[in-house]
């Protein structure tokens, strides 16, 4: 097999960005979800709005952020809120489009895990935690996961329930008065995954070109059922690509920056 | 509010046992005074902050504390607190008693510390496992208007709360602009606020609506320049997101990270040594 001219996670953060469209308003994660929302920002979606858990709203960073709450963001940004604003006034309000997360483990109704691995009170890996997450998985109206996918990841029963996706499926979300539609999509390395629209089973609706559905199921602690329709998306855009590397490029380089401070004011 | 050297300012108003909120969010965080507090080896601290930054895996790693409130504890970009995670996961250098909230809950808390309120109020929706861990601090009220559940995050008052900002003024106001997280709502949770600035300056050019603290909610404060590096001071200088990468690597192991703290931290007398030995400030 010949090299396809992307690694997978480029072809997945160009997925996860063409998710997006112009003009939504996105609380954003760091990591993956933050490389795709200004992937999306700088090609196809000039308006979409991006918040940052730090409280900047509509920030359009020309680097990466490391961090939520870099420097970057708030110069860019529309306005700068305090946090009980962001979370309370944006979020809990119902004013968020599209939530985007990431998170350690996944289930087959879309449940994340984000705080431990093992027994909370003896854990094998001790994860961050919840951060912002459990707000935008209930109340953004609806949510995208990004994730590599694998069966470390991709798990039967979730270690701890950090965000709820579909609970239990067929409709428990909803029962239990969660405002937002739960998780859209999730996008991997392999390809993208959506809810069946009566269980809320996760299931494999998309694979990039030369992942077969073997590799996915292999990469999958549940029993992976496809979707009746099962796409093939094509090799990603030279535009997107080339936005994806440059934007990365830009980072690399701010980030090497020395920092030098003035002691003597 | 008196202007105090930052050791003399700590060894004054940071007691063993006390609960201690150094706040902040990304932006500027109190190195400094945290520093400050591992130099007089203060002990049994209750730590809270929403995103404890290295500068609590520093505080933990050295041994100062026995509680940690928190919201979200990873090296933001990065990955692991590692030490953090080696307090919680094997118990060193001595056991970490959690109290874990999302962002949402804990700067709820510190907002209803601020207002004088024993909780605060948010819609309740399906339960997560953080409401059944052990020390689950969370309860199910009823709206008594609508019926509706509500979640009530008990309010936080720490004893202290320090926080670094831009300027204090001849009179002892100060300025925090850019993020500014639950700074705010932390400061006035709190018993006794403590203050570090880049910078005093005859008279604060502020926005009519920018956060100011008046001086009479201060207790103390202490002129430190670059008292939130590696974090940063908007309108000064950058977060050191290098600094940030290579404490993956510190912290990693005791003894990389203890020799690190014994050198720059525990070996120099103040913060500006501190830069000067790190090669940030001439």
């Amino acid at each position: 097999m010949t090299a396809p001219g992307y690694t997978p996670d480029e072809i997945m953060t160009v997925t996860a960005a063409r998710q997006l469209r112009d003009g939504a308003v996105c609380f954003v994660g760091i990591g993956l979800p933050s490389a795709a929302c200004n992937l999306a920002r700088v090609t196809h979606a000039p308006h979409l709005v991006l918040i940052y858990e730090s409280g900047t709203v509509g920030t359009r960073p020309k680097v990466l952020p490391l961090s939520i709450g870099d420097a970057e963001l708030a110069e860019t940004a529309t306005a700068v809120v305090p946090l009980p604003e962001i979370f309370a006034h944006y979020l809990q309000r119902g004013r968020v489009d599209v939530g985007f997360l990431g998170a350690a483990q996944i289930d087959r109704y879309g449940n994340l895990n984000s705080t431990v691995i093992g027994e909370y009170a003896r854990p094998t890996v001790r994860l961050p935690g919840a951060g912002g997450a459990p707000e935008i998985a209930t109340y953004a109206r609806e949510v995208l996961v990004v994730m590599k996918q694998t069966p470390r990841s991709f798990v039967p029963r979730l270690d701890f329930l950090t965000s709820v996706g579909y609970l239990t499926g067929s409709g428990a979300r909803a029962a239990s008065g969660s405002p937002g539609a739960g998780p859209r999509a999730v996008i991997t390395d392999l390809g993208v995954l959506r809810p069946h629209p009566e269980t809320q089973e996760l299931e494999l609706a998309a694979l990039y070109p030369g992942v077969s559905v073997d590799a996915a199921r292999a990469a999958t602690g549940w029993s992976l059922r496809v979707a009746g329709h099962l796409e093939t998306l094509p090799a990603p855009d030279p535009a997107a690509l080339e936005a994806l590397r440059d934007l990365e490029a830009r980072t690399r380089a701010a980030h090497g920056r020395p920092i030098r401070i003035n002691l003597r004011r | 509010m008196p202007l105090l050297p930052l050791n003399e300012a700590i060894a004054t108003h940071v007691n063993d046992g006390d609960s201690v909120a150094l706040e902040g969010f990304t932006h500027l965080i109190p190195f400094a005074a945290g520093h400050e507090i591992i130099r007089l080896k203060r002990r049994n601290l209750h730590l809270i902050r929403m995103t404890p930054d290295l500068i609590y895996d520093q505080l933990i790693g050295m041994g100062c504390a026995t509680r940690l409130t928190f919201s979200w504890g990873g090296n933001p970009g990065v990955g692991s607190l590692h030490r953090l995670r080696d307090a919680v996961e094997r118990q060193w250098p001595q056991p970490l008693t959690l109290g874990e909230f999302s962002h949402a809950e804990l700067a709820l808390a510190y907002q209803a510390g601020a207002s004088g309120m024993s909780c605060g109020l948010m819609p309740q929706h399906a339960d997560t496992d953080l409401a059944r861990v052990p020390g689950a601090s969370l309860r199910t009220v009823r709206c008594p208007f609508t019926g509706r559940l509500l979640t009530a995050v008990p309010a936080i008052n720490p004893d202290v709360t320090i926080l670094h900002a831009q300027q204090i003024d001849a009179e002892g106001n100060v300025l925090i602009r850019g993020i500014v997280g639950a700074a705010r709502e932390a400061a006035l949770a709190a018993q006794r606020v403590l203050v570090t600035v880049e910078e005093q300056v005859e008279r604060l050019t502020a926005d009519m609506s920018a956060v100011v603290l008046p001086s009479w909610l201060i207790t103390a404060a202490s002129i430190v320049p670059g008292g939130a590096y590696p974090s940063y001071a908007q309108g000064y200088y950058p977060r050191d997101n290098r600094f940030y990468l290579a404490w993956d690597e510190i912290a990693r192991d005791r003894r990389s990270f203890t020799a690190w703290m014994e050198r720059h931290v525990l070996g120099v007398p103040d913060h500006a040594a501190l830069l000067r030995a790190l090669g940030v400030a001439a």
